[in-house]
């Protein structure tokens, strides 16, 4: 293992496990994208620029803001503060701890570590762009419409009704 | 000289991280924020199974993980407006409360 991928496995699981742990919601949002960028990190470590550059648009440029947004427009100035975990805590804590060790012994018994990395791919946003209007042209066109169609469901399901009537 | 086992060990830890918060968390965004973590452990697998692959210049696993980058970003948004309306309609956002399905 080279020291920039523990580095970047440092962060990335920190991040994400402040933004799992910590209190405010805010914070927990911050944290995220620690964790979101870490990612992207380590998709251009792997040689897959257009992915971590699309993780960093996409993850830490507009999903931690649209979260950031409903957490400030859900905010309820309450007196009591609530409790950050539900009470099922202990038991959601050890379903994950026990996947996780399902999965690292998979993982591990998989004889996976025997695969030596191959040599560098060539692979320019021009290859990916033939391949998104060739081969993978259908599948573009659904993600076309399913992206329309959520964010007019988005729209529609956050709208407030009642102003209607008003 | 990294292993594909060591970019797996990595996705299935943030895949337990993700499932820990869902299942945790009291917050609804923080439930979702976790689901979120989870696909991207399954995309660091998609990336990292293409790195490793017999052929990398087909981009299959690239454009995997740009399918499912858009698929999670719809998502974001049709489950954070859910939250919005849901929020408005019971002035909660704590999942222990939300039990009710008839308004």
């Amino acid at each position: 293992m080279t020291i920039a991928f523990i580095i970047l496995a440092v962060i990335t699981v920190a991040g994400t496990a402040a933004a799992m742990g910590m209190r405010n919601a805010v914070h927990c949002v911050l944290a995220l994208t620690v964790g979101f960028a870490g990612v992207a990190a380590i998709y251009l470590q792997l040689d897959a620029q257009f992915v971590g550059l699309t993780q960093i648009m996409v993850y830490v440029g507009a999903v931690a803001i649209l979260a950031v947004f409903a957490i400030m427009m859900t905010h309820s100035p309450s007196p009591t503060k609530p409790p950050t975990y539900s009470s099922y805590w202990l038991m959601g804590s050890i379903v994950a701890a026990a996947v996780f060790a399902v999965l690292a012994w998979a993982v591990v018994s998989s004889g996976a570590h025997t695969q030596s990395l191959p040599s560098e791919p060539t692979v320019s946003v021009q290859q990916i762009g033939d391949a998104l209007m060739h081969r993978f042209v259908l599948p573009l066109e659904i993600m076309g419409l399913l992206l329309t169609a959520a964010l007019i469901g988005a729209v529609v399901i956050a709208m407030d009704h009642n102003e209607e009537i008003k | 000289m990294n292993s594909l086992q060591s970019y797996l060990l990595l996705s299935s830890l943030l895949f337990s991280i993700g499932l820990a918060g869902a299942l945790t968390r009291r917050n609804a965004i923080l439930v979702l924020i976790g689901i979120e973590l989870m696909l991207n452990a399954a995309n660091l697998n998609f990336i990292a199974f293409w790195r490793f692959g017999p052929a990398p210049a087909a981009l299959t696993g690239v454009m995997f993980a740009i399918f499912s980058i858009s698929v999670a970003a719809a998502e974001a948004a049709v489950g954070l407006a859910i939250i919005l309306a849901a929020y408005r309609h019971s002035k909660t956002t704590d999942l222990d409360q939300m039990n009710s399905l008839k308004g």
